[in-house]
């Protein structure tokens, strides 16, 4: 049997809008019969654009009807932007955390989220991006790469567990560790980096923005911590620590030792850190 | 709350006679049978009396009977030892809905160089006898097949399976752990070499088996050491278990009837008033010869761990062939091997019954499945008000 928290357990008895929004702003169905679970979500803004109610079907295991309840109660009030930011690893700190065989039921849920988010923004047909590589389950590479970075996972039974990637036949074990591999490859350093193209300055901002959010603020997260860029002058970016960085004595070595170092290896090597208050 | 135990199929409760048998030998009767004096020589005697008891039920000669650790070392052994005395053939035939104690055993020997084939079965769970036929040969040494089916109670017709072996020189194994106590089985009358069986599958505790093995049959430990089980299988004797087994078999022997008769008729009962008042669901193997006491249902467009944890806030104790019940991602093995379409595979619900099972609590099962279902219907997104949103291919 599992061992399924108690909010697991009653998200699932008594699961929270259950339904289907007739005339909905977004929608999006995930999963299929074949794989074992799936999820429709259906979601409707209100006239300040947030979020005024969101519905689930699901077809599923406890896990997966609670991570659904739980992911439609989370975005509930949020405008798009907000809700966007949501990860699987939040729905499933939500529900106080799933099974490590279970957390593609937060994966999911993550997707449905994105999907109808994608829908309601027009965004071309919600047809998978990438080359296939579970046949079974019919997971991408873009997909496996996505868990993977979100969630920092090291081993393909770990990818299983997130994406269900390889948890079929077994064959495509390889390509996922080659794609694990790849990830986590260090990158071949240029043999002169002084090839790098001079940034305009909307370019630097832009692309310190994308680091924090792919790079740097899951890792961030995982701690139960948070950063927010405030401003960038010159070389220096002023951030804000939130949630455990806010107070946790390590947050200094944090913002030098990686945050630093990832804009650097990322952005420009001139770059400094520096925090301020807000 | 109650608990109402319809797994039996899983394990089974230790019968009350079969636990008061085992007691005092565990503490007061606690001599080696294989020791020289007297105290330990009485523990010898009810062993025997034990084995006499198991071989009794199957029809066995008591020399016949090795006991083992569980149905899982039974199963590993009569393989391995068929491999071992025959080491100049690679080929196994078994089938595709076999236990994991044969099923992965023998897709670690095809990793080391035999050559295995495994039997389709028909959507009923029915094997492929001309298949079996067509695929014995000159080089197979041993052929496994299970006697029932613990997911869907199917009965495999091992015994002639067993006879075209023979004929051709060729070892033959069965797995009968779901079986024994079920169905009457009597070794005399088939030719199969080797037969495992289980205690816990038949009220006896858990961690004892036993290993048929035909008088005459060249044989090759699994467990090499000691003396015991006339040097076939090393190890001090779990004495107290296979007294409790001994008393397990003869209470089987006399609940047979039972078992095909009032068991059968809760079954029957059960499965069909489940049938008829829960739409889209459908038997699997129903077409099939099956052990009394299992039914397998699939309850289209649902998840069976669902189902079974609704069903155990009522007590109710039952299996599923879900993917999600299992931590692997596919449905049963079982179900996908008699192409049970994914729309069934995942909603599919096991009971098997016992003859501790009672008339009221079939109607508990009865009254409180059918809302259950209609519950996660309500939230399955291939299911409205009208009924089933779509037929998703298989």
């Amino acid at each position: 049997m599992w061992d399924y928290t108690d909010k697991v357990k009653e998200h699932f008895m008594n699961p929270r809008n259950v339904g289907e929004i007739e005339n909905p702003d977004g929608v999006a169905e995930v999963g299929s019969i074949a794989c074992g679970d799936a999820l429709k979500l259906t979601f409707k803004l209100d006239e300040n654009k947030k979020i005024v109610d969101a519905r689930f079907k699901t077809f599923g295991c406890a896990s997966a009807i609670a991570s659904a309840s739980a992911m439609t109660e989370m975005i509930k009030g949020k405008t798009i932007e907000e809700a966007m930011k949501i990860t699987n690893q939040d729905i499933a700190d939500y529900l106080g955390g799933l099974p490590a065989e279970k957390m593609h039921c937060s994966v999911l849920g993550q997707e449905a989220l994105e999907k109808a988010i994608e829908n309601y923004k027009g965004a071309a047909s919600p047809k998978k991006e990438g080359q296939i590589v579970c046949e079974c389950f019919g997971v991408t590479d873009k997909e496996i790469e996505h868990a993977v970075r979100e969630n920092h996972l090291t081993s393909v039974e770990e990818v299983t567990n997130y994406t269900k990637a390889g948890g079929g036949c077994k064959k495509c074990h390889e390509k996922i560790q080659g794609l694990i591999d790849a990830i986590y490859a260090k990158p071949v350093p240029e043999a002169e980096p002084a090839a790098k193209p001079k940034l305009t300055n909307l370019q630097k901002i832009r692309m310190i923005e994308e680091t924090i959010d792919r790079e740097i603020r899951p890792s961030l997260k995982h701690d139960g911590g948070d950063i927010d860029l405030v401003d960038v002058v010159g070389n220096r970016v002023l951030v804000a620590t939130r949630g455990a960085c806010a107070v946790c004595q390590a947050s200094q070595l944090t913002l030098k030792g990686f945050v630093q170092t990832k804009l650097r290896e990322l952005v420009s090597p001139e770059l400094v850190v520096e925090e301020v208050p807000q | 709350m109650k608990t109402i135990y319809l797994d039996n199929n899983a394990t089974t409760r230790v019968a009350p006679e079969v636990l008061a048998e085992m007691t005092p030998y565990f503490s007061e009767f606690y001599g080696n049978p294989s020791s020289m004096h007297s105290f330990g020589g009485q523990v010898a005697k009810k062993l025997a009396e034990a084995r006499a008891k198991v071989a009794a039920l199957i029809g066995a000669d008591p020399d016949e009977i090795i006991f083992t650790s569980c149905g899982t070392e039974s199963d590993n052994t009569a393989i391995h030892s068929a491999l071992a005395v025959n080491p100049d053939k690679r080929h196994i035939i078994t089938s595709r809905v076999e236990h994991p104690a044969v099923k992965v055993l023998c897709e670690h020997l095809a990793e080391k160089d035999y050559r295995i084939t495994t039997l389709d079965v028909d959507s009923d769970g029915k094997l492929d006898m001309d298949q079996y036929k067509k695929s014995l040969s000159a080089d197979t040494v041993v052929v496994s097949l299970m006697w029932a089916n613990n997911e869907t109670g199917v009965i495999f017709p091992v015994e002639e399976a067993a006879q075209l072996a023979h004929e051709r020189g060729i070892l033959f194994h069965t797995d009968a752990v779901q079986a024994v106590g079920k169905v009457p089985i009597d070794m005399k009358a088939n030719s199969i070499d080797m037969l495992s069986l289980s205690g816990h599958k038949l009220h006896a505790p858990k961690g004892i088996g036993v290993l048929y093995l035909r008088k005459g049959t060249k044989f090759s430990s699994f467990l090499v050491g000691g003396h015991q089980e006339k040097g076939r299988r090393g190890g001090t004797e779990n004495t107290p278990s296979i007294v409790g087994l001994g008393k397990a078999c003869e209470l089987a022997a006399r609940n047979m009837t039972t078992e095909n008769t009032r068991v059968k008729a809760l079954r029957d009962r059960l499965e069909g008033e489940l049938l008829k008042r829960i739409s889209h669901s459908k038997v699997n193997g129903g077409g099939a010869l099956r052990l009394p006491n299992t039914t397998n249902i699939s309850f289209e467009f649902i998840e069976g761990e669902s189902i079974l944890l609704l069903m155990d806030g009522h007590g109710i104790c039952a299996s599923s062939g879900s993917a999600c019940t299992s931590g692997s991602l596919q449905p049963s093995h079982v179900l996908r091997a008699m192409g049970v379409p994914y729309t069934m595979a995942h909603g599919s619900v096991r009971f098997s019954l016992s003859v501790y099972n009672t008339n009221e609590e079939i109607d508990f099962i009865i009254e409180k499945l059918p809302p259950i279902i209609e519950r996660l219907r309500g939230m399955s997104p291939y299911w409205n008000a009208e009924g089933a949103t779509c037929t998703p291919a298989s």
